[in-house]
């Protein structure tokens, strides 16, 4: 047992154990800091992978923006004074025959394929060369983001705002 | 020695879990953290092939562009939710079906 085998295996207990928590736990709270470890988790995948501005970047974005928005969706869509905060589960029957056939088809494609896997990159530090990607090859889909960045952020105000006339 | 294969398998199961979530809860946060898990499950994956595929890498930029999207999208869905919890005063997606056919 290498240390590489170690982590990826307490990154993947980690990971898909705190997902499954996040599906099935009935109470939003519970699934909310379940969803945390399983971002850290996957952040720790990306360190394992040699990717590590992504780790940095699903940290900050993830931990720090994603769950916290929505952790506010929870807060804002429940009146304060019942504090069970359950939710429950429709169709539950259909909807893990779904998941388990799509799970099924995905190992099999996962372990049958012949993957083309080629020396590969070794890990070493990422950032410059993402930021040369971003303004070199990929400069257009980055001024595109950009622009949809702005306009997910006007429309998420616009959409949520109070209207005096409505 | 952990290959490829044991990052997609990792990642199928995200993804699995993630799909359950947006099939089966009834509230649209639950939904919304399904959809998350298999952004995250797609991400892992692009990643794993940067790592151990030809050395392209691509996969890891366009990573971050799925995290750009799913922080966009997230925002938007919340101000949704919001909205329609405003109009019906439930969380719950069943209250969501008035546009039925």
């Amino acid at each position: 047992m290498t240390p590489e085998t170690v982590t990826f295996y307490a990154l993947a207990l980690v990971t898909v154990g705190s997902a499954a928590v996040c599906v099935m736990a009935r109470s939003l709270i519970y699934s909310a800091f379940s969803l945390l470890f399983t971002f850290v988790g996957v952040a720790g995948f990306y360190l394992l992978l040699g990717a590590d501005f992504l780790a940095a970047t699903q940290f900050l974005v993830y931990v720090g923006g994603i769950l916290v928005l929505l952790l506010f969706g929870v807060m804002l869509t429940h009146k304060l004074y019942d504090l069970d905060l359950k939710s429950g589960f429709s169709q539950f029957g259909p909807g893990l025959v779904a998941a388990g056939a799509i799970f099924a088809l995905l190992l099999a494609m996962a372990v049958k394929t012949p993957w083309k896997v080629a020396g590969g990159r070794l890990p070493a530090p990422t950032t410059a060369e993402l930021g040369q990607q971003f303004l070199g090859t990929y400069l257009l889909p980055f001024e595109v983001a950009s622009v949809l960045l702005l306009v997910a952020l006007m429309g998420a105000t616009l959409i949520v705002r109070r209207r005096k006339d409505a | 020695m952990i290959g490829l294969q044991h990052y997609l398998i990792v990642s199928a199961a995200l993804f699995a879990l993630g799909l359950l979530g947006v099939l089966t809860r009834r509230n649209a946060v639950n939904v919304l953290m399904g959809l998350e898990l298999i952004l995250n499950s797609a991400n892992l994956n692009l990643v794993a092939f940067t790592r151990y595929g030809s050395g392209n890498f691509g996969g890891q930029v366009f990573a971050v562009f799925v995290i750009v999207v799913a922080a966009a999208e997230v925002a938007v869905a919340l101000a949704l939710v919001l909205t329609m919890y405003r109009l019906r005063r439930t969380p719950n997606l069943d209250a969501a079906a008035s546009l039925r056919g």
